[in-house]
């Protein structure tokens, strides 16, 4: 057809596109080679920084000829007059913004003008700050210049207040943002810093509603975006548990002494350190673990002298002091006594509530409501539910108990994919209710039969426990952990999905374990019941491994004093 | 002077509104030889009526036009074909759009006889204007306040203004959006987000929350009516995958189905008026989900709503087209009036053109718009009519922070059997209107002339022009500084079959619809853009440059005539310097 323009035809376009490919490479191959034999060679000089700009500028992700030029940079600054270096920080970063427009999202190139402005006598960081506001502009979620921009506001000192009302821009232009959640998560305490609210920091309560009405506008919005289910957990759990020692129990019989801990530590040399007085003198003694591990626990123990014990006192008084918690507990073993201990109660000091630790529980019941409002109208948001769920273990995990088993049903049925995790939280909250309820009854027997536990946790705060009912529940194992019950003389845990025993080891009281109907396939699962010395009734019917020949006789061998096994 | 324009093309376009210009563009851009010619000096007549005095020239020239009476002009060769004249292009109805019903619009019947033809003259225009007929302006030059507009500065800052006579948005998603970005003639226009979507109710204006940014700042909302709202929204965005969710209320009309929906009485109305945009008396279920869904399908492409404004004005739109057109070697006559059609009697096609100077240009198809036609030809048709009102304001109809905001508004009917009346505010940065002012359109569908339709909803939303009572009370309301009230012919879905006698090969274009977007417009360039070059594609982006094959040896036979026009290589794309007279003889 006449008056059409001729164009070339896709193969030549394909070829004309190669030839420029390839010469590309080559340009980019020579290019790369120049750079490093000047750099092996010590050639540091402008030239350097001329090679690399031709191949950051196309691909600033060369991390390498960042380096290469911050040693041409450092280079110079000892060699050049400060006019001359004032225009080589001004070419730079132009440079550097012409890389971050070929790829904004660059580590290299972010981090090199951090370098790059760090090392500036007067850096200009107002045109710092609308650099990132033009990068953020186009882009409000990119982490890596709000990396930049809070890094510029600290140096630059700008007001928190400044920079809240930034986060307070953006996310009116679009609230699932989490970089700027975050930012509020960390302006925000800074900017109540209140001497009296204590080591947590604490929001006031008029912040708190404020942020809370400002986050359930996000969620009420779109319940689906997570950004903001994120920063309303954070809003409402933002404080860290004081830490504490919570249990000291010493045992005649044993001459042990353990304490459990508010968070797991490492005692040792260059580690933890525990100071242990006894009647009032510190006391050398070798810290180790339940599991005889020594790896970071929250329960520890250590051998007494024979001394410390002696019954010629009318009683021993213990004291362990924890250095870096800055905490201490004492407890007291009276003259005739086999054990003394000192505790806290759970309930005393929340602490399975450090999820939500909000004081006010008036804030907690509005939450509360608002999202039940939300799940009325969205019954199958997923974050609605267990945000509802939170809250009540908040508020009241016993009066609640039963409305939350429903919750999670309804939630694991909305969310599958998660089913897991969602047993194992449940099996963390009823074993955090029984707990309660045993305290509260002051015994040291804790039944967990018939409870649909997945997981066993919190085993910490059971070292008083003699004993302990897990049947008919999906444990598929009895963790390293249980170690730590240094009290339990009897241990039921029939028809679960045990394979393994691993946690049952070194308990030096237990008498009696009872594993029916579950799944131990060999004897050498069974091995580390001979570190329990008492251990006299082992109850295995059911279990695979009592269909092997010579079973009896096998096990017999492996726990010669464990007087009486079933199979 | 135009006396010497090649004697021969594939297409000649006549009027240069929207669809005519799409199709020059594409011609052009197949390789036809494209002739588009408008009997306007104005690019383009239909659309866009330039800066304020041009407007009024436009408005007013209505009855200056005489109606050249249809002159047959046979040639020798055609001596055995009578020459049937399909119209004369300089009719009443061909200059503007609304002048059909012109009659009815005492503004510009008072100015049809003094004001004459030029830009030039518009001094004594304006002050014709202040004195006789705009009756909300006072022309008193004293200014009451410093930073008041008065009607004075208003006509000395006349060039400042560009008013479209079609008020229209893009649609962010809609077809011509598409085929801007497809065809790469985005690059000659520049738009502006449309900020704001508003509500009228209970007598006043407020903000619709319908994006999930506005939801979540809104501060009108409750709670729950966010939820419910973005519920609703988000269902709508998929409706058709849950059928059991509205199967139930299809007999029923979108009002009443919201009614049905978990919604507050103010959501239904943001839903109903302001988002769906649809008629509370007639729509169905069905037409206001789809209504609901494409408005939220536009939303966020380009901002937090779902609309675009041309700076400058809509009338932007068809002269980038046209310049697509032109650089792909279309000749554009502006100003250049068609005498008739000549057509042969025998095969009962049209042949040739003749232009006003008697020149007959042949060529295989002509592209006709409407109001280009006799009334012989139309006679039969029954046009609706467009009510339109124009105005310059003080100030928004909704203050805020910002003074730059652009605004769609609804304004629901207010009695059965009218229809609602769309109003769009510009802001001074669309370029459209002098800074501290507001230019504001007012459309619906006639009932009434556009006065009756118009004006109750203006004199709810503004308030006439006076000083005193400004010094009474700070007013709320925009003052109105200017008005103008016309009425426009609405040629769109008028069936081919309807015109009498027309040619195969020529074919209707017809004038803006009342409709918001710009789809119908999109989809005649394209449909008669098929039957002309079947097969061919639709305005292909233009090559790269780069692939452009520059020796021209491999293919020689190039039409004498463009060659010859062009003055350079016509196998560059290149800027065709025929905007205005074209000058070298073509044969």
């Amino acid at each position: 057809m006449h008056g059409r323009l001729k164009v070339k035809t896709s193969e030549e376009q394909a070829e004309a596109k190669r030839l420029e490919r390839e010469q590309k490479l080559k340009l980019y191959l020579s290019a790369t080679q120049a750079i490093f034999q000047k750099r092996q060679a010590g050639e540091l000089d402008e030239s350097v920084l001329e090679l690399t700009s031709q191949i950051l500028g196309a691909n600033p992700d060369f991390a390498t000829l960042w380096n290469c030029r911050r040693e041409v940079l450092q280079q110079l600054e000892t060699q050049k007059s400060p006019e001359e270096l004032a225009a080589l920080v001004k070419a730079e970063l132009g440079f550097l913004e012409s890389c971050l427009q070929v790829n904004p999202k660059s580590y290299g190139t972010w981090h090199h003008r951090c370098w790059l402005l760090s090392r500036l006598p007067e850096p200009n960081w107002a045109r710092e700050l609308e650099l990132c506001a033009r990068f953020l502009e186009v882009d409000e979620r990119n982490f890596h210049c709000w990396d930049y921009r809070r890094f510029v506001a600290a140096q630059a000192a700008v007001p928190h207040t400044e920079e809240l009302a930034f986060t307070d821009s953006l996310i009116t232009r679009n609230f699932s943002n989490y970089s700027s959640w975050h930012y509020r998560s960390c302006l925000l305490p800074q900017l109540h810093l209140e001497p009296d609210s204590g080591p947590e920091g604490r929001l006031p309560e008029d912040v708190l509603l404020r942020e809370l009405a400002l986050v359930q506008n996000a969620f009420f919005t779109d319940p689906n975006d997570q950004s903001a289910w994120f920063y309303h957990r954070w809003l409402l759990g933002r404080a860290d548990p004081q830490d504490a020692l919570h249990c000291l129990h010493v045992s005649r019989d044993e001459a042990c002494l353990s304490v459990s801990f508010s968070r797991p530590l490492l005692v040792g040399s260059g580690m933890e350190t525990l100071l242990l007085m006894v009647d009032g003198s510190p006391l050398a003694v070798e810290w180790r673990t339940p599991d005889g591990r020594n790896r970071p626990n929250r329960v520890w123990l250590c051998d007494l002298p024979a001394a410390s014990l002696n019954d010629q006192l009318p009683q021993h008084t213990f004291c362990v002091i924890w250095m870096a918690g800055d905490a201490q507990k004492e407890c007291v073993l009276l003259k005739g006594r086999q054990e003394g201990w000192c505790r806290d109660l759970a309930m005393d000091e929340q602490l399975f509530r450090c999820e939500l630790s909000v004081e006010k529980s008036t804030v907690l019941q509005s939450e509360l409501e608002s999202c039940k409002e939300l799940q009325e109208l969205e019954p199958e948001n997923k974050w609605c539910l267990l945000t509802i769920i939170l809250l009540m273990r908040a508020l009241d995990p016993l009066l609640y108990e039963k409305e939350m088993l429903q919750y999670f049903q309804t939630l694991k049925a909305v969310d599958p994919m998660r089913a897991a995790y969602l047993d194992d939280l449940r099996s963390k909250f009823l074993l955090e209710n029984s707990v309660l309820k045993m305290e509260y009854a002051e015994v040291r027997v804790l039944h967990l039969a018939h409870k649909d536990l997945t997981v066993l946790c919190h085993l910490e705060q059971l070292l008083l426990v003699t004993h302990l009912d897990l049947s008919h529940n999906r444990l598929r194992a009895l963790p390293p952990a249980l170690a730590a019950l240094r009290c339990l003389e009897v241990l039921q845990a029939n028809d679960n999905a045990i394979e393994s025993l691993d946690g049952v080891t070194n308990l030096p009281r237990l008498q009696e374990l009872l594993v029916c109907g579950n799944r131990l396939q060999q004897p050498t699962a069974l091995q580390s019941l001979a570190s329990c010395p008492r251990l006299v009734l082992l109850n295995l019917q059911g279990n695979p491994l009592c269909q092997a020949v010579g079973i009896s006789e096998q096990l017999a061998k492996l726990l010669p004093s464990v007087s009486s096994i079933l199979t | 002077m135009a006396n010497n324009l090649p004697s021969e093309f594939d297409v000649i376009v006549i009027g240069t509104g929207l669809p005519e210009s799409i199709i020059a563009a594409a011609c052009s851009r197949s390789g036809q030889r494209v002739l588009h010619v408008d009997s306007q000096d104005l690019h383009e007549d239909v659309e866009e009526a330039g800066a304020l005095q041009k407007n009024h020239a436009s408005v007013t020239s209505v009855n200056s036009t005489v109606a050249a009476d249809s002159v047959c002009l046979p040639k020798e060769d055609e001596s055995l074909s009578t020459v049937s004249c399909e119209i004369p292009a300089e009719q009443t109805p061909s200059s503007n759009p609304e002048s059909a019903p012109e009659v009815n619009d005492v503004e510009a019947i008072e100015e049809k006889e003094n004001d004459c033809n030029d830009k030039t003259c518009m001094q004594a225009t304006s002050e014709k204007e202040t004195s006789e007929n705009v009756p909300t302006a006072e022309n008193t030059a004293e200014q009451p306040k410093k930073n008041m507009i008065t009607y004075s500065q208003i006509v000395k800052e006349g060039r400042k203004f560009n008013i479209d006579l079609v008020s229209k948005l893009l649609y962010s998603r809609g077809l011509l959006i598409e085929l801007l970005i497809k065809s790469n003639v985005s690059r000659y226009a520049e738009f502006k987000n449309i900020t704001r979507i508003l509500a009228f109710r209970e007598g006043r204006v407020e903000q619709v929350p319908c994006s999930r940014a506005d939801v979540f700042n809104s501060k009108q909302l409750t709670m729950v009516e966010k939820r419910m709202l973005m519920k609703f929204l988000t269902f709508c965005m998929e409706y058709e995958e849950h059928p059991d969710e509205y199967k139930a209320y299809e007999e029923m009309t979108f009002s009443e189905y919201l009614k049905t929906q978990k919604l507050t009485p103010n959501l239904q109305h943001f839903v109903l008026h302001s988002i769906a945009m649809t008629s509370e008396a007639t729509s169905t279920t069905i037409d206001g989900l789809k209504a609901t869904k494409n408005f939220l399908r536009c939303l966020g492409r380009y901002g937090n709503t779902p609309f675009l404004f041309p700076l400058y004005g809509q009338g932007e739109l068809p002269q980038c087209f046209c310049r697509m057109c032109a650089v792909f070697g279309g000749i554009y006559c502006l100003h250049h009036s068609v005498q008739c059609l000549v057509v042969d009697k025998d095969s009962r096609k049209c042949k040739a053109i003749i232009d006003q100077f008697g020149q007959r240009i042949i060529s295989k198809h002509f592209i006709v718009e409407d109001s280009y036609f006799s009334e012989n030809t139309c006679s039969n048709i029954q046009y609706r009519q467009i009510s339109r009102a124009i105005l310059i304001t003080d100030r928004s109809v909704l203050k805020t922070d910002s003074d730059q905001q652009i605004s769609i508004l609804t304004v629901p009917a207010s009695e059965p059997g009218t229809s609602a009346v769309r109003v769009i505010e510009l802001c001074s940065s669309t370029m459209t209107c002098m800074k501290g002012t507001y230019l504001v359109h007012l459309t619906c569908t006639s009932s009434k002339t556009a006065r009756e339709d118009l004006e109750p909803v203006v004199q709810k939303l503004f308030t006439p022009y006076t000083e005193t009572e400004i010094e009474n009370e700070e007013v709320e309301k925009p003052r109105l500084l200017w008005a103008l009230y016309f009425n426009m012919r609405d040629s769109s879905d008028i069936s081919r079959n309807s015109y009498n006698d027309l040619s195969s090969n020529v074919y209707i274009c017809s004038g803006p619809d009342c409709g918001l977007g710009n789809d119908n417009a999109v989809k005649q360039a394209e449909a008669l853009f098929q039957q002309i070059c079947p097969n061919e594609d639709f305005c292909p982006p233009p090559p790269n440059p780069e692939d452009i094959v520059l020796d021209g040896d491999s293919l020689q036979p190039e039409p004498s005539e463009s060659s010859s026009i062009l003055p350079t290589n016509s196998e560059t794309p290149k800027e065709s310097p025929y905007l205005g007279n074209p000058e070298e003889p073509s044969e």
